[in-house]
This record gives structure tokens, C-alpha cells and sequence, in this order.
């Protein structure tokens, strides 16, 4: 067996750990609050499925990128397994998104050569 | 990972998971939905909350080992639930993969295996090898080697390294000190044989070269002889034992392991030892047996060539003698294990049929049981099982049978094996059969096999609907099950068609067997006993003294109460080709250079014999006692060698010329009818010299006795008189002539017998598999059979209905078999005897077998469901 996610996650395989690492850039946050931040933020493009956002959150906290705590609420009077950015997860972003940059100049090269031109 | 850790981290995430859903709940509050819309809005955006779970626990490292312990569980579980399909399961697997791990460990003892000597793969067996095809038939296309070639070929060719000679030898081997005398198996082996091989005596040394020489009496033991005979006592080597009443010197002893070329070989002596020294000199004297270490530079054939034109200008130089014009070779496997070859090979065909049938029904089973488990299985895919998971399982289930199934298969087959060395004649190497590494390995790949035929084909077939066709499908009626269905139908018609084909197979043996049983050897078979003995040629160093003891032996068994007759023969029938030779007739027309020589089987008899063994007199007249040393030269001819070389006319009074024994004519005095040398093989002209005479002496002679009582009830007497005679002198082989024929039959018997087993075997498993099928359709179909019987379907069409649907499947296997085995039987064609491989008769008993059988298996079912009860099969649903 993999450790792949749902499979209908619809987004691209390691995208969605870039999200939640930049995501976690703004400061520790629990899993709901992660879904519904890059819900908000992509205007509901990105449909959060759960079945892919904890699986990732857990993978993430295992290979030492983030770390997790459980910790109350500042609003609720309720513990919140919190997630923060670790330094290594820091790192890790950086890497992840000037490779994402080179990607998706790549394709764009690609598909829209004479937009490039003009 | 600890299991407090798995436990804590289980924990964790529930109520994180918890925690999460919560605050989702409570946001859906804030934005004015009622409590209730509240929750089911919150649940909704979380999804398969199971599912979810299952998937972050993916992400932890060991998930891997823990699925497969839950797997195995589950697997466990279910397995235990239906004891009786596990059981039958199992034991199933256990005949099949005993079975055939069995097989192979003979196969790979006998056939495979290398023997144990130096550099095996460079060995070689050299024959003469005669040309003449109605002669390869009898097995002179590898026939025994003259010495003179032998040494010929040593000293002209230089392809091989070196090659050395053994010939087969008796001796009686006497003790000092009053031991019993015994007839001990022996071989002549050439000072370099063991040099060659690369084996070391274990105690003392080998031969030398100025020991192998006619007068040569050196002599060197078997490790079971040393420790039988002489208690292991090693100071054995340098002292004397007596060999035929000669001193012999023991040299050396001989490695346990060492066996070859079969464990009844108890000592060795050189290769020329004993024999009369102008033997060595001839060239159509054929009783040795050539190895040979070929050079590693040099290629098989061109060193086969370099001997076979050395071969061939000796043929030339002897065109009126039976001089081969080529050689011939083999591997030292092949030649031991040539008579064995072809039977084994059958058998594992059979088995590997059988283990296909097995693994078939096991796979047949457990599409049935998951037919009853299509709702399980929907609702696990349903609740997020994936496909692969659900295969996986019912693989760990297909192979968790396969693996209890294999290690008792493989403990079954350590007392297969035993079993099988223990009643199968003459198996070569048979001391070297044991389970080993490659056997395990081997039954270990077949457990595997096993289990993916009988796991995967029903797994993948049973979970390839999606989770809602499969729900749907289960709700009503058997459209949903269709492929199923018809993959259980394939995997029926497979495994009938495959039972056909051994049916037919054991069919066809066994009828061969039976015509081997039946088949009249020529002479009387019932109430006769035989008793071998060999006079040593020291004390019966004359023939006179040969013939007071044989008519003194004669004379004292005849007067015995209970005896009718009795007879005095080299060799009697039913015990081999033994020795033939080459003859002419004298009042013929020489025959041209380079034609065939006439051959015949060569036997000696006393006057009593041909009476005594009932075997009628055609022409002329039996021997008398006036046929002996000094008087005239008489020969009886058998009817066939009258027919094949005395065509229209008579043979009496003609003369055979035999240059082989004195160079002498004989005059033909008698015809008898022909006797079989071997059941199963076609009767060879034979010809008969008197046993008085002391030209031919053969070595041993065989008493023949014909009784009025039970023959073994006597056998003691007859032997008492014997050792009146000669209290030192040995017998051999005391066996009733039904005994004799037996056992040249037990290999034919045990291989027939064998393959039968596993035909019974598989049709049993056919036809539960048939019974299942059908039994697993009617209950699919129940609702709608109630229908039709409630819309007016009488029960016989319901019976045939159901009937025409299990039998469909029988008679197209049926016809498969029926047309594989038309192809398959070509491969036994050579071991049937008196039966054609197209038997009709057997291809008829086999179709009718199988379609009562299957109307049988079928029925049960089919009139089940005619007995349905419409309203209840309606209300079922």
C-alpha cells in the first residue's frame, strides 16, 4: 500500500502540502481553520476534502515540517489540535514554491507562447 | 511504533477529528442554520469521516504490517466461520501439493539431480550402436560395449580425458568361520573407473592397473557389505575373503554414499578379474559399459566422432561377427534413469492435472461463498473499502488455505515419497531421494501458484461491480450475477475437461495392465516355483561334476511328495532378454557382408524342462540325457526362429552354426512353442542348448518346479535338498513364476494405479464443484424459479431447466477432454500394451462415467429447486 490521499483530491500530487505549509506561514492553526482558509481564499475553488487535508497534515507533521500542539482556542473555550510551521517546514516552503514557480512558467511557456511574445 | 503509541495516536486524532467537526458545527450556528442542519451541514463537509481516518492512518509508517495482521484477522475469521469449506479447502490443497511434491522429489532425485561425482556435467556413457533399425527396437541402438572396442578406443582416440569399463558380475561369497554363504551383487570396474569418477575408497585404496588383469584378485567392498558382512571392522583391508571359493584380496572400502550404479552392487572386482583373457581380445562379445570423462576442450560430438570411426573400421574388419558400426551415448542420469523416465513424467503430468482441478475447485468454492457474501462485500466498498483491499483480503484467505494446504501437503509428502521409494521397483538413486532445498523451494512456488489460481480469479470477478450494482444486483433476481456465473461455468468446463483427459489416461493404463495380467507367457504359471543357484566354476571345475549335481538335484526334487515335474533352465520366461547371440545356418547360402545377422536369445535346458514348464513340443523331439558332453551336438529352436529363418521348409536336421560357443554346429532336433523373455514384449526367436552340455555355461541355472500343492509350502524341501548337496552353495531368487510376473508388472501396476488415483480424485472434486455450482445457481435464481412456477411452469420443466444449466457445462467439458486427450494420449502411447490410444471402448466408459457422474452431482440441486414453493421464494426476497 502507498500513503497516497484520496484519490479524487483534485489537486496536484504535493500542491496541497504547499498550501497548508503557506498557509501555516500566517501562524499556528488547527486543521478546520487550515480547509477553510484556502477555501476562502480561492473563493471556494479549492473545495477542502478532508479526506485528503488530514492524511496531509499528518504526513507533514511526520516528516518534522510542521509541529502540532494542542492548545485553546483563543475565541472557544476549547482545545484545538494546533499546527505550526516548523523551522525545517520553513525551509522546505521555499524550495517548494520557487519549484512550483519554475512549473508553472514552464507550462505557461507551453500553452501560451504568443502572450509571451507580445 | 509501540501499541500504547498506535493507541495514544488513534486516540489523538479522534479528537482532532472531533474537535474539528465541533467547531464546523458551531460556525454553521453562528450562520443561523437550526442545530440540526447544523450538524448534517458539518458532517456533510467532512465527508466519509471513517474513510478520512483510514487514510491519515495510511500515512503512518507501519500501516503496512498492521493491514496485513488486520487482513490476516479478518481472513482468520472467516476462514473459521465455514469450518467445513476451510477444511475441505485445505485438505484438497494438501493432496494436491503432497502429491506433487512428492513427484517432484523423485523426479529431481532420479532425473535432475547430477550425480555425485567429480565434474559430473562431463561424464558421458558410451554405447556400441548398431545401426540397423528393426534392431533399435530391441535396444541395440545402445547396446553394451565388446571389451576389445572398449580398449581400442582407449588407446586410438584422444577426445575424452579418459575412460574407464564395469561389467555386471555375481559372485558366492563363503565365509571362514561357517557364515552362510551368499550370492552377492557385483561389478568388474576398470583401475581408472574410480580415478575418473573422482572417488576416493574410504578405507584402504582403489585398484591399480597391475591388478586389473585376468588373474587379478584384488577386490573392494560396499560400505553396506563392510558393515553388514564384516561388522565394520577395518581391518578387513589386506585380508582374504572367498569369492566363488577363490581368495580374493580387500583393497579398499568403498564410501557409504557411493551407490551407484545401484545399491544392490556389494563388491567390486578389477574389471578383468576372472575373466578368460581371449575374451578381452573380442569384438562381438557385448556385456560392458563404457563411461567417460570427456576433455573440457573438446565438444561431445567430435569426441563421439573420433570413437566412432575407430568403431566403424573395426565393423569392417568384422563384417560376419556383430560388431557395431557406431557409437552411441548418453548421460549417466539418462541411462539409469531410462526406464523410469517416460512413467514419471506421466505421473507428473497427472499430478500437475490434479493440482490444476484442486486449485480450480477452491476456486470454485470460493466464488460460491462470495456469491453469499455479495452483500458484504457491497456494503464494505460502500463504507470505502477499495477494491484492492477487498482482493487483498480474499487473497490472504485463498492463501492462508494454500499455506495450511502446502505444510501439510509437504509433511504428507515425506510419506508419499517413502511410500513411493519403497514400492516402485528399481528406482534408480533411490537411496538419494530426499527432500531437499530445492524441493521446498519448490513446493513453496507451487503454494504461491496455488493460491493466486484459487485466490485471484474469484476476487477479482467477485469485487469488479461497483459498491450500487452491487447492491442493486443483490436485491433481485440473477441478471446481476451473470459474470459470475459464467465464470464459474468456465472454471467447471476447465476442470471437467482436464478430468477427462486423466480418466482416459488411467483408462488406457489400466486396460494395458489388465492385457499385461492376462497375457499368456507360453508356460505354466500356476503351482510353479523357481530357485536359482550357480555352481562355483572352482569346485565344479568339470562338467561331469556339474552334471552329477544338477541329475543328483533333479532326481532328489522330482521324488519330493506334492512335486509334478521339474526342470532345469538358464534363465526361465518372464525374467529378461538376458544373453543372445549370433548364429548362421549351415545348409544356407552365406549371408552378404554387411546385412543384419541373424540373432536369437540364448538358453540352456535339461530334458525335463520343456514337460515341466508345459510348453508344448511342435516338431522333433525334447533333449535326453544322451544330449550331454562328448556326444552329439543338439540345439532345440523355438517356433518363431523356425518361422523367421527356416520359411517353408523343415528345420529339423539343419545345423546351426554358433561361432561364439566353440565355434561348433548344432543340429536342430526340436521345435517348441514360443515363451515370452519379458511380459510385454514381443516373443524373439530363442534357441535352446542342453544344460548336460558343456560347451554353453551360462553361469546360473534355474530350477523349475511344478507342484501339486501350494509351491512356496515346498520350497523350504526343495532347498534342504540343495543343501544336501552342497551345504556351501547359495540360492537366489526363490519365486513362483506368478511372483516373477508380478513383479516385471509392478512398475506397470503402480503407475496405473497411481494415475487412477488421481482421476477418482478429480472427478470427486469435479463433481462437487458440479454440485456446487448448481446448488450456488438455484439459490441465485430461487425468486425467479417461484415465478415461474406461479405463473404455471410445471416442476419437471423447472428440473430440466436447471438440469439442462449444470449439464451444459459438463458435456462442453466433456468435449474438450474428450479432444485434448486425442492429443494427450500420444504422449503414453509407448507404455500401453495390447490397447490402441483411440480406445473406443475406454473413451465410451469415460464419457459415460462422467455424464452419470455429473447427472448425479447436478440432480440434487435441480430437483431441489423443482420442489420450490413459490409463495416462500417470492417472500424470500
Amino acid at each position: 500500500m502507498t500513503n497516497q490521499t484520496s484519490p479524487r483530491s483534485g489537486l496536484l500530487q504535493g500542491t496541497l502540502d504547499m498550501l497548508i505549509l503557506r498557509t501555516l506561514l500566517y501562524g499556528p492553526a488547527h486543521g478546520h481553520g487550515i480547509g477553510k482558509h484556502i477555501q476562502r481564499t480561492t473563493n471556494d475553488f479549492l473545495q477542502m476534502q478532508h479526506g485528503s487535508l488530514y492524511p496531509a497534515l499528518h504526513r507533514l507533521e511526520q516528516q518534522g515540517l510542521v509541529s502540532a500542539k494542542w492548545e485553546t482556542a483563543p475565541d472557544r473555550n476549547r482545545e484545538f489540535k494546533y499546527y505550526r510551521l516548523t523551522e525545517k517546514g520553513r525551509k522546505q516552503l521555499v524550495v517548494e514554491e520557487s519549484q512550483w514557480k519554475q512549473m508553472a512558467e514552464a507550462v505557461a511557456r507551453v500553452m501560451w507562447p504568443a502572450v509571451k511574445e507580445s | 511504533m509501540k501499541r500504547w503509541q498506535i493507541k495514544k495516536r488513534d486516540v489523538d486524532l479522534e479528537r482532532e477529528l472531533r474537535s474539528d467537526l465541533e467547531l464546523e458545527e458551531e460556525e454553521q450556528r453562528e450562520n443561523g442554520l437550526t442545530p440540526r442542519e447544523a450538524r448534517y451541514a458539518a458532517l456533510r463537509a467532512f465527508g466519509n469521516l471513517t474513510l478520512t481516518r483510514e487514510h491519515t492512518r495510511a500515512v503512518w509508517r507501519w500501516n503496512r504490517l498492521e493491514n496485513l495482521i488486520r487482513d490476516l484477522r479478518i481472513s482468520v475469521r472467516k476462514l473459521f466461520r465455514s469450518p467445513g469449506f476451510s477444511m475441505m479447502a485445505v485438505l484438497v490443497m494438501a493432496l494436491c501439493i503432497g502429491a506433487a511434491t512428492s513427484l517432484f522429489t523423485v523426479v529431481r532425485s532420479v532425473l535432475l539431480r547430477p550425480l555425485p561425482f567429480r565434474d559430473p556435467a562431463r561424464l558421458v556413457m558410451v554405447f556400441d550402436h548398431f545401426r540397423d533399425p528393426t534392431m533399435n527396437a530391441q535396444g541395440f541402438n545402445y547396446n553394451s560395449v565388446a571389451p576389445a572396442d572398449y580398449y581400442d578406443w582407449r588407446k586410438q582416440t584422444r577426445g575424452f580425458e579418459d575412460m574407464a569399463a564395469w561389467r555386471y558380475w555375481q559372485f558366492n561369497l563363503t565365509g571362514e568361520k561357517g557364515e552362510l554363504p551368499e550370492l552377492v551383487g557385483a561389478r568388474g570396474g576398470s583401475w581408472n573407473l574410480f580415478p575418473l569418477l573422482g572417488v576416493n575408497a574410504a578405507i584402504g585404496r582403489t585398484f591399480t592397473e597391475s591388478e586389473d588383469r585376468p588373474d587379478g584378485t584384488a577386490v573392494m567392498l560396499s560400505w553396506s557389505l563392510f558393515e553388514r558382512r564384516f561388522g565394520g571392522d577395518a581391518t578387513v583391508v589386506g585380508r582374504q575373503i572367498h569369492l566363488d571359493g577363490k581368495p580374493y584380496t580387500v583393497v579398499g572400502i568403498l564410501p557409504k554414499w557411493f551407490t551407484w550404479p545401484d545399491a544392490k552392487v556389494q563388491l567390486w572386482v578389477p574389471y578383468a578379474s576372472g575373466l578368460p583373457p581371449d575374451l578381452l581380445t573380442h569384438h562381438d562379445f557385448h556385456f560392458t559399459r563404457v563411461v567417460a570423462r570427456l576433455r573440457p576442450d573438446v565438444s561431445l560430438a567430435s569426441a563421439l566422432s573420433q570413437i566412432g570411426t575407430v568403431q566403424y573400421q573395426l565393423h569392417m574388419q568384422n563384417l560376419h561377427a556383430p560388431v557395431a558400426e557406431d557409437v552411441a551415448s548418453k548421460t549417466l542420469i539418462e541411462d539409469l534413469g531410462q526406464d523410469v523416465k517416460k512413467p514419471l513424467i506421466i505421473l507428473l503430468c497427472a499430478v500437475a492435472c490434479m493440482v490444476l482441478i484442486g486449485c480450480l475447485n477452491v476456486a470454485n468454492l470460493t466464488v460460491a461463498r462470495s456469491a453469499a457474501r455479495q452483500k458484504e462485500i457491497a456494503i464494505r466498498s460502500a463504507l470505502g473499502a477499495r477494491r484492492i483491499t477487498l482482493i487483498r483480503v480474499q487473497l490472504m484467505e485463498s492463501l492462508l488455505i494454500s499455506i495450511a494446504g502446502g505444510a501439510a501437503g509437504v509433511l504428507l509428502s515425506f510419506a508419499a515419497t517413502q511410500w513411493l521409494v519403497a514400492t516402485w521397483k528399481d528406482l534408480p538413486s533411490a537411496q538419494h531421494i530426499h527432500t531437499d532445498g530445492v524441493v521446498l523451494a519448490f513446493a513453496c512456488a507451487l503454494i504461491v501458484a496455488a493460491a493466486l489460481l484459487a485466490g485471484l480469479l474469484p476476487a477479482i470477478s467477485s469485487t469488479s461491480k461497483s459498491a450500487i450494482a452491487a447492491l442493486q444486483a443483490s436485491s433481485r433476481s440473477a441478471a446481476g450475477s451473470q459474470s459470475r456465473t459464467v465464470l464459474r461455468k468456465t472454471l467447471l468446463t476447465v476442470e471437467i475437461a482436464a478430468t477427462v483427459v486423466l480418466l482416459i489416461a488411467a483408462g488406457l493404463l489400466l486396460k494395458s495392465f489388465w492385457r499385461l495380467r492376462t497375457t499368456d507367457i507360453g508356460c505354466a504359471i500356476d503351482n510353479v516355483l523357481t530357485i536359482g543357484y550357480s555352481l562355483p566354476a572352482k569346485k565344479y571345475d568339470s562338467s561331469e561334476k556339474k552334471n552329477a549335481f544338477n541329475e543328483a538335484l533333479l532326481e532328489r526334487v522330482r521324488a519330493l511328495p506334492g512335486v509334478r515335474a521339474a526342470g532345469l533352465a538358464s534363465f526361465v520366461p518372464g525374467t529378461g532378454a538376458m544373453e543372445d547371440d549370433i548364429f548362421t545356418v549351415l545348409e544356407h547360402p552365406p549371408i552378404a557382408a554387411g546385412a543384419a545377422l541373424p540373432d536369437a536369445l540364448l538358453r540352456t535346458a535339461d530334458p525335463g524342462y520343456f514337460s515341466a514348464l508345459q510348453i508344448p513340443l511342435l516338431k522333433g523331439r525334447s533333449f535326453t540325457t544322451d544330449d550331454r558332453a562328448g556326444h552329439q551336438k543338439t540345439i532345440i529352436i523355438s517356433r518363431l526362429l523356425a518361422q523367421q529363418y527356416f520359411p517353408g521348409e523343415d528345420p529339423l536336421d539343419k545345423h546351426l552354426h554358433i561361432a561364439a560357443y566353440g565355434n561348433a554346429d548344432y543340429e536342430v532336433v526340436g521345435v517348441v512353442a514360443d515363451t515370452l523373455y519379458q511380459v510385454g514384449q514381443p516373443a524373439r526367436p530363442t534357441m535352446y542348448f542342453p544344460v548336460l552340455n558343456e560347451q554353453i555355461d551360462v553361469g546360473g541355472l534355474t530350477l523349475a518346479v511344478r507342484t501339486a500343492i501350494d509351491p512356496l509350502a515346498l520350497s523350504l524341501q526343495i532347498q534342504k535338498q540343495i543343501a544336501a548337496l552342497d551345504p556351501e552353495l547359495p540360492v537366489s531368487d526363490v519365486l513362483t513364476m506368478q511372483q516373477i510376473i508380478a513383479q516385471s508388472l509392478s512398475n506397470a501396476s503402480l503407475s496405473a494405479t497411481l494415475v487412477l488415483a488421481f482421476a477418482v480424485l478429480s472427478l470427486v472434486l469435479a463433481s462437487v464443484g458440479l454440485y456446487g455450482v448448481l446448488s450456488y445457481l438455484m439459490t441465485q435464481r430461487t425468486g425467479e424459479i417461484g415465478i415461474r412456477i406461479a405463473l404455471g411452469a410445471q416442476r419437471e420443466q423447472v428440473l430440466r431447466l436447471m438440469l439442462g444449466d449444470g449439464l451444459r457445462p459438463a458435456l462442453y467439458g466433456l468435449v474438450l477432454g474428450l479432444a485434448a486427450s486425442a492429443a494427450a494420449v500420444r504422449l503414453i502411447e509407448s507404455m500401453l500394451y495390447g490397447t490402441r490410444p483411440l480406445d473406443p471402448g475406454i473413451f465410451a466408459g469415460v464419457t459415460a462415467t462422467l455424464l452419470v457422474v455429473a447427472a448425479l452431482a447436478c440432480l440434487v440441486p435441480a430437483w431441489r429447486a423443482s420442489r420450490i414453493d413459490p409463495m416462500q421464494a417470492l417472500r424470500m426476497e
